[in-house]
């Protein structure tokens, strides 16, 4: 209707607006765990974050299980066999992040940062040339509001350490250190991200960014993030934001555990742009037990390989499980997403959108997972997938695994793959649109009905992002 | 010519196949002019060549709009230098609605980082679908999908009278098209009419020049005008058929 596209207007005049932070120069006090993992850097890690015996004991024993398993190239792809382990830091404190100067950065990170409009202040932050980025005001201000509601947010080892009653009972228990390899290196060598308790039928009205904690704290490779939503409770979390990191670290390998008790609601939004030489190996896995929902909003874009597939296990009658996701291939880039709903009680219901743009020489995949045992009965899935091609060249493949046993359950899959015609674009110039103009309103146009669900501040970011990846991507 | 559409000696082919031969033909802005010919004789090939399309190498000849030269630009371009082409055949945008589509086109013409003043633009496409007797509801109907014929042509002609261009090539606008559905869109064409503005519609029949009359009327054969004069010669064309033009270009 006329009224949506005023409101679409009127989205568009929004200004992202994010409080601005001083710099602040750290003195050197750093800790630095050398390159290379063996037992020593984990004693080593352990130790500089004091924390307890069994959380050591933990990294361990997951550090063993990282060594002993093998790479999933069987089922992924060979890229993987590129890393090189043996050269990564696994720990780098305060004040350890590579500097640069400004006029080492490449003109097309600053041109960006120009283009997103991102505050002058968080430019040098962002494309690594400050060693910190100091949010602490605007963090500390925001633990205060939330501190008044019961609301516990801060990162794992002071999660661990403060509330052990809370979060000791489900860290690593969503997702164990021997899920897969990279939960593995995760639990052995976690350190920054988001420990969040939200109290028994507190809604937290205003979504928990990421953005200022981490940055407080400083930007993790192995970031490990638990959110415990008690009964009746409702949260928003949003995580990452659409500047480019400009980063030499080139594995970033995140666990994120959900658990959503007796009628809590949690929302967790992530869009995220790498730069292309970046592996982004993230697990994220959520439980929602009677009358709970447990919804992922996952954009990617940018990296060398992702893999994620955001799940949800649905443990409670009536649990409700959502994934929606968008993921933009460019060249040379491969993004290898989907989504796993693991039905485990009786009426429980889960949706999965996934949605994904190959770009010249870039490749998309889709992995699902729907598992719902002959045992339940009223269980329901929806999946659609949808790839949109922008080249010949580009590439999309769709692996959606659905065992559903039991005559009492329903599952609807769809599928398709379109692309974007040389008429179309042809048809869009002819109005006056450049080429990369007509290409990313054709791949807003794909992706519409999905933004439509994001946050209104989310959606015009990533609008934006989209425009500056096709103008980037015509020769 | 600064005031003219001018096409001079265009050589153009599709593969290694010749459509346009040596054609020329002037617009003035401020003049309809209509291209009759049979099927398959180059008129669609024409107007996409003006408009830049890739498939079509051009060998030979200019065209100019007001005294620009387009040959050679990129579609993006010669839009946005005055050319419009209404398509005999438009494409589905997905996704993208009317309103949006349309808003981006403007946007386009705009000088970077302009504002743009988005109700002004919905009182304007308003009111331009009103004259165009299309319901509301179609701003929010993605572009051209599932829109049938006579839906399509109409969505054409909006944009034309939107994006307000110096010269429109018409193609065939008027097939699909109802009895009053020819009527309300030649009545948008004939609105636009002026000074400022120059017309090539290309049809087959005389039923759509009778709203939009012509100042001019070319025939058009094997890649050239072989035939051009006043609003009469569709007439003459309806009632004697091709045939009269062939047999008269067996003579010449
Ligand atoms: N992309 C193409 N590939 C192959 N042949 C083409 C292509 N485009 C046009 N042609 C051929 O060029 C010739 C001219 O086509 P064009 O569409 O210009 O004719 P037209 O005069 O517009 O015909 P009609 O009155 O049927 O619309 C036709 O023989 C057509 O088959
Ligand atoms: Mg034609």
């Amino acid at each position: 209707m006329a009224e949506i596209d005023d409101n679409l207007a009127q989205r568009e005049a929004i200004e992202v607006d994010r409080s601005k932070g001083d710099f602040k120069y750290e003195e050197n006090y750093a800790f630095d765990a050398g390159v290379g993992l063996t037992p020593a850097t984990i004693d080593y890690i352990a130790k500089v974050k004091g924390e307890e015996e069994w959380i050591r004991e933990f990294r361990q024993k997951s550090l063993k299980i990282f060594q002993d398993q093998p790479m999933p190239t069987h089922w992924a792809t060979a890229d993987l066999e590129n890393i090189k382990f043996e050269d990564i830091r696994y720990y780098l404190s305060k004040g350890q992040k590579p500097v640069r100067t400004w006029e080492e950065v490449p003109d097309d990170v600053k041109q960006t940062f120009e283009r997103l409009g991102i505050p002058e202040s968080e430019r040098k932050f962002l494309a690594g040339v400050e060693a910190q980025f100091d949010s602490e005001a605007v963090y500390s201000r925001m633990k205060e509001e939330l501190e008044k509601l019961g609301v516990i947010f801060c990162g794992p080892t002071e999660g661990l350490r403060d509330h052990p009653e809370i979060f000791r009972k489900w860290f690593g228990k969503v997702i164990p250190a021997g899920d897969n390899k990279f939960a593995a290196l995760n639990s052995a060598v976690f350190s920054g991200g988001s420990f969040i308790y939200i109290p028994k039928g507190v809604k937290v009205a205003q979504p928990l960014q990421a953005y200022f904690r981490i940055n407080a704290e400083n930007f993790g490779q192995f970031e490990r993030t638990l959110i415990i939503a008690d009964e009746g409770s409702e949260v928003t979390y949003m995580e990452g934001c659409t500047a480019p990191k400009f980063e030499t670290a080139t594995l970033h390998s995140a666990v994120v555990e959900l658990v959503a008790l007796k009628g809590a609601k949690i929302q967790y939004i992530t869009v995220q742009n790498w730069s292309a030489n970046v592996f982004n190996l993230v697990t994220k896995r959520g439980v929602a037990e009677e009358d709970a929902e447990v919804r992922w909003i996952d954009c990617n874009i940018g990296s060398r390989l992702t893999m994620k597939y955001p799940g949800v296990v649905l443990r409670g009658k009536r649990a409700r499980g959502e994934v929606l996701s968008i993921a933009l291939a460019n060249d040379g880039q491969h993004q290898d997403t989907g989504a796993k709903m693991i039905h485990a009680a009786d009426d429980t219901t889960s949706n999965i959108i996934a949605k994904s743009i190959s770009v010249g020489e870039g490749r998309s995949t889709y992995r699902g997972l729907v598992h719902i045992p002959k045992t339940l009965a009223n269980c329901r899935n929806n999946t659609e997938c949808d790839a949109l091609l922008i080249n010949e060249h580009s590439r999309t493949d769709t692996y959606p695994a659905i065992s559903v046993r039991g005559r009492k359950n329903s599952v609807q899959h769809e599928a398709s793959v379109s692309k974007v015609s040389a008429e179309q674009i042809f048809y869009m110039m002819q109005r006056g649109l450049s080429e990369g103009e007509a290409m990313s309103l054709a791949v807003n146009g794909f992706v519409n009905d999905l933004v439509k669900e994001f946050p209104m501040e989310y959606s015009v970011e990533l609008k934006r992002l989209i425009e500056l990846q096709m103008e980037g991507s015509v020769g | 010519m600064p005031d003219s559409l001018v096409i001079k000696n265009l050589n153009a082919s599709i593969g290694d196949r010749p459509i346009l031969k040596d054609f020329s033909l002037t617009v003035p802005k401020g003049e309809v002019h209509a291209i009759m010919g049979p099927n398959g004789t180059g008129k669609s090939t024409l107007s996409k060549v003006l408009a830049g399309h890739p498939d079509y190498t051009v060998q030979s000849g200019e065209a100019f709009v007001d005294g620009e030269q387009i040959i050679g630009l990129e579609p993006d371009v010669i839009a946005r230098a005055g050319l419009f082409l209404a398509f005999q055949y438009p494409s589905e945008i997905p996704g993208v609605t009317i309103a949006n589509f349309i808003r981006a086109a403007l946007v386009a013409r705009q000088a970077k980082g302009a504002p743009f003043d988005a109700k002004a633009y919905y009182a304007e496409l308003y009111a331009k679908m009103d004259a165009l007797k299309m319901d509301r509801k179609f701003t929010s109907r993605f572009v051209n999908e599932g829109f049938s014929g006579g839906e399509k042509k109409r969505c054409e002609i909006l944009q034309l009278m939107m994006l307000k261009p110096k010269y429109a090539v018409l193609d065939e606008t008027d097939s699909g098209l109802d009895i009053d559905a020819l009527r309300i869109v030649s009545e948008g064409v004939n609105a636009m009419r002026g000074p400022d503005a120059g017309f090539l519609v290309i049809t087959h029949y005389q039923r759509l020049l009778d709203y939009i009359v012509p100042d001019r009327v070319h025939i058009m054969w094997d890649g050239r005008i072989v035939h051009s004069g006043g609003k009469e010669l569709a007439l003459e064309l309806e009632e004697k058929g091709y045939d009269w033009v062939k047999k008269d270009l067996a003579k010449a």
